[in-house]
């Protein structure tokens, strides 16, 4: 590897961080006062906006409306300002289209769908500041920002990508791990089941190291768990607290 | 134009008799901004960021510099790039490429009223006559719209200008007569923009026989047209547009910009007391972004 160790021979990573740690996550729900839920998290510094509409009546072509269950319609997209080299175009380039494709799956997966047929839902998340991890990240400010729609879901979605170097898998990587040529995966867990909602790897890695890797994304995945549910709670306590008032 | 919002008749006809009495749905009167709050250094890999709230209205600025190649007409001043991203976040109809179009009318306006020597001194930003110059991407993120956008992303433009730190740079020439850009070993030491000459822009909605400011959307619906301005701190007006389906006639355009220019030039004092303000309380202040 060119020159730059992604784990010491202590045991540390280079942001500091131990293999299974976790970054700082810091959230907040209902920031947003037009839209029906949303929510602003940072993990680490990346830096994520979420905006929920809906359930409401399909928009556009209403040939895609389901007559069973409710579509969800996702939305990607980076600030300009958002890398640390500007961006000609925040959304319609191909990785931005995959990655609205991948957050629609994940949704799919988590929110109970069958009880809005023929309506839409939609997601829009935006990056404000990139550092890695972003597909996860999106997914958990998404979450929050179900959540706060009132969208009955199955379970929290809780994402993390992690990381394989030297024989040690690495939780939540930020940009610099991510460009360092490490293995990465990415999972979407619905953690009290258990259940993966969406799982992306695309670098070699042995067979033997998947099972490893794939328990250290749901170890991983189980964190951020705890701390989605913790912003939850502090949130209906604060706004039962108002409502009290 | 933005956001739907859907006003009845009766509820037209109490907005419109409100104004007239200078009074209105929110209590303010006809020259009143809502609450605004402003936050600088929002953004941490920008060179300059501010994010401003106006009401409901959201507005994120990002400012990166590049080095460039001035245009051929002005080799010895640098530019600003200006683009404005309507974000599917304000409202789901900005969607894929619905916001392109109000984008764009926003960023060309922009870039009229700030890319000029008068608003800024672009030859500062300079470096070697026809050969670089800095560029300043001013990036604009509307992350809710709730009427008076122009206004809000004027004062978030003025402010993260105001943020913006461009590195120092040295020119050195090599032996065989090249120039070589040389940045500055340190990060602190940075060129400051003087934004004393960069205006804010003021919109004047007409509303039955009056005018207000800063309207809100159940507002605009009432409105027949308005008018943007930009004002310095002077009270000049540099850049005067007239936005919207209605026609207005000469009489209150003038009435409509002797209003504008008074708010305009109301505006600059309290909004640089501010941001110097902020300025001096630097790194021990905690930022609330998005906490708040």
């Amino acid at each position: 590897m060119a020159g730059l160790e992604l784990l010491s021979d202590q045991g540390y990573r280079i942001d500091g961080r131990k293999a299974t740690e976790l970054r700082k996550i810091q959230a907040r729900m209902g920031v947003f006062a037009q839209a029906d839920g949303s929510a602003y998290l940072e993990q680490g510094n990346t830096k994520v906006l979420a905006v929920v509409y809906g359930p409401h009546e399909m928009r556009g072509s209403r040939s895609r409306a389901r007559h069973d269950r409710a579509v969800i319609n996702c939305q990607y997209s980076m600030a300009t300002f958002s890398t640390a080299e500007r961006k000609r175009r925040p959304h319609g380039d191909r990785k931005s289209t995959e990655m609205s494709l991948h957050l629609k799956q994940t949704f799919e997966a988590a929110v109970m769908t069958q009880l809005f047929p023929r309506s839409q839902i939609d997601i829009y998340v935006k990056i404000l500041q990139s550092d890695g991890g972003n597909y996860s990240v999106c997914v958990n400010a998404a979450t929050l920002a179900v959540i706060d729609a009132g969208i009955p879901m199955r379970d929290y979605v809780c994402a993390c990508t992690v990381g394989f170097v030297d024989e040690t898998p690495l939780a939540d990587l930020c940009y610099a791990e991510e460009g360092g040529g490490v293995s990465s995966l990415g999972l979407a867990l619905l953690p009290r089941s258990s259940q993966i909602a969406l799982v992306q790897m695309d670098a070699r890695l042995h067979q033997d190291n998947l099972d490893a890797l794939m328990e250290a994304a749901m170890t991983a995945c189980k964190g951020v768990s705890k701390v989605l549910d913790e912003v939850v709670r502090q949130h209906l306590q604060e706004a039962s607290m108002l409502a009290r008032d | 134009m933005m956001a739907a919002v859907e006003v009845s008749e009766a509820e037209k006809v109490y907005i419109l008799h409100g104004i007239r009495d200078d009074l209105r749905v929110d209590g303010r009167g006809c020259e009143d901004y809502r609450h605004m709050e402003i936050e600088t250094d929002v953004v941490s890999n920008t060179d300059g960021s501010a994010k401003v709230t106006l009401g409901h209205t959201v507005v994120l600025v990002g400012i990166k510099t590049e080095i460039g190649k001035p245009r051929p007409m002005v080799p010895n001043e640098g530019y600003l790039e200006f683009f404005v991203d309507c974000s599917a976040n304000a409202t789901p109809e900005f969607e894929g490429r619905g916001g392109e179009e109000l984008g764009t009318e926003l960023s060309n306006t922009l870039y009229r009223v700030f890319n000029n020597k008068h608003s800024i001194d672009l030859k500062r930003l300079c470096i070697s006559p026809g050969e670089h110059c800095w560029v300043l991407y001013v990036d604009v993120l509307l992350l809710q719209c709730d009427g008076n956008l122009y206004d809000a992303m004027s004062i978030a433009i003025k402010a993260a200008l105001f943020n913006t730190k461009i590195p120092k740079v040295f020119i050195s020439s090599d032996d065989e007569g090249g120039k070589d850009i040389e940045l500055s070993d340190d990060p602190y030491d940075c060129m400051r923009l003087n934004v004393e000459n960069v205006p804010c822009i003021v919109t004047l909605c007409k509303v039955g026989h009056r005018h207000i400011v800063d309207a809100t959307l159940q507002e605009k619906a009432c409105s027949v047209a308005s008018l943007i301005m930009s004002v310095t701190h002077k009270g000049t007006v540099t850049c005067t547009r007239k936005v919207g389906g209605g026609s207005l006639d000469p009489e209150s355009i003038f009435e409509m910009t002797e209003a504008g220019k008074r708010v305009g030039k109301a505006l600059h004092a309290p909004l640089m007391k501010l941001l110097e303000q902020e300025e001096s309380l630097g790194k021990k202040q905690q930022k609330v972004g998005f906490f708040g």
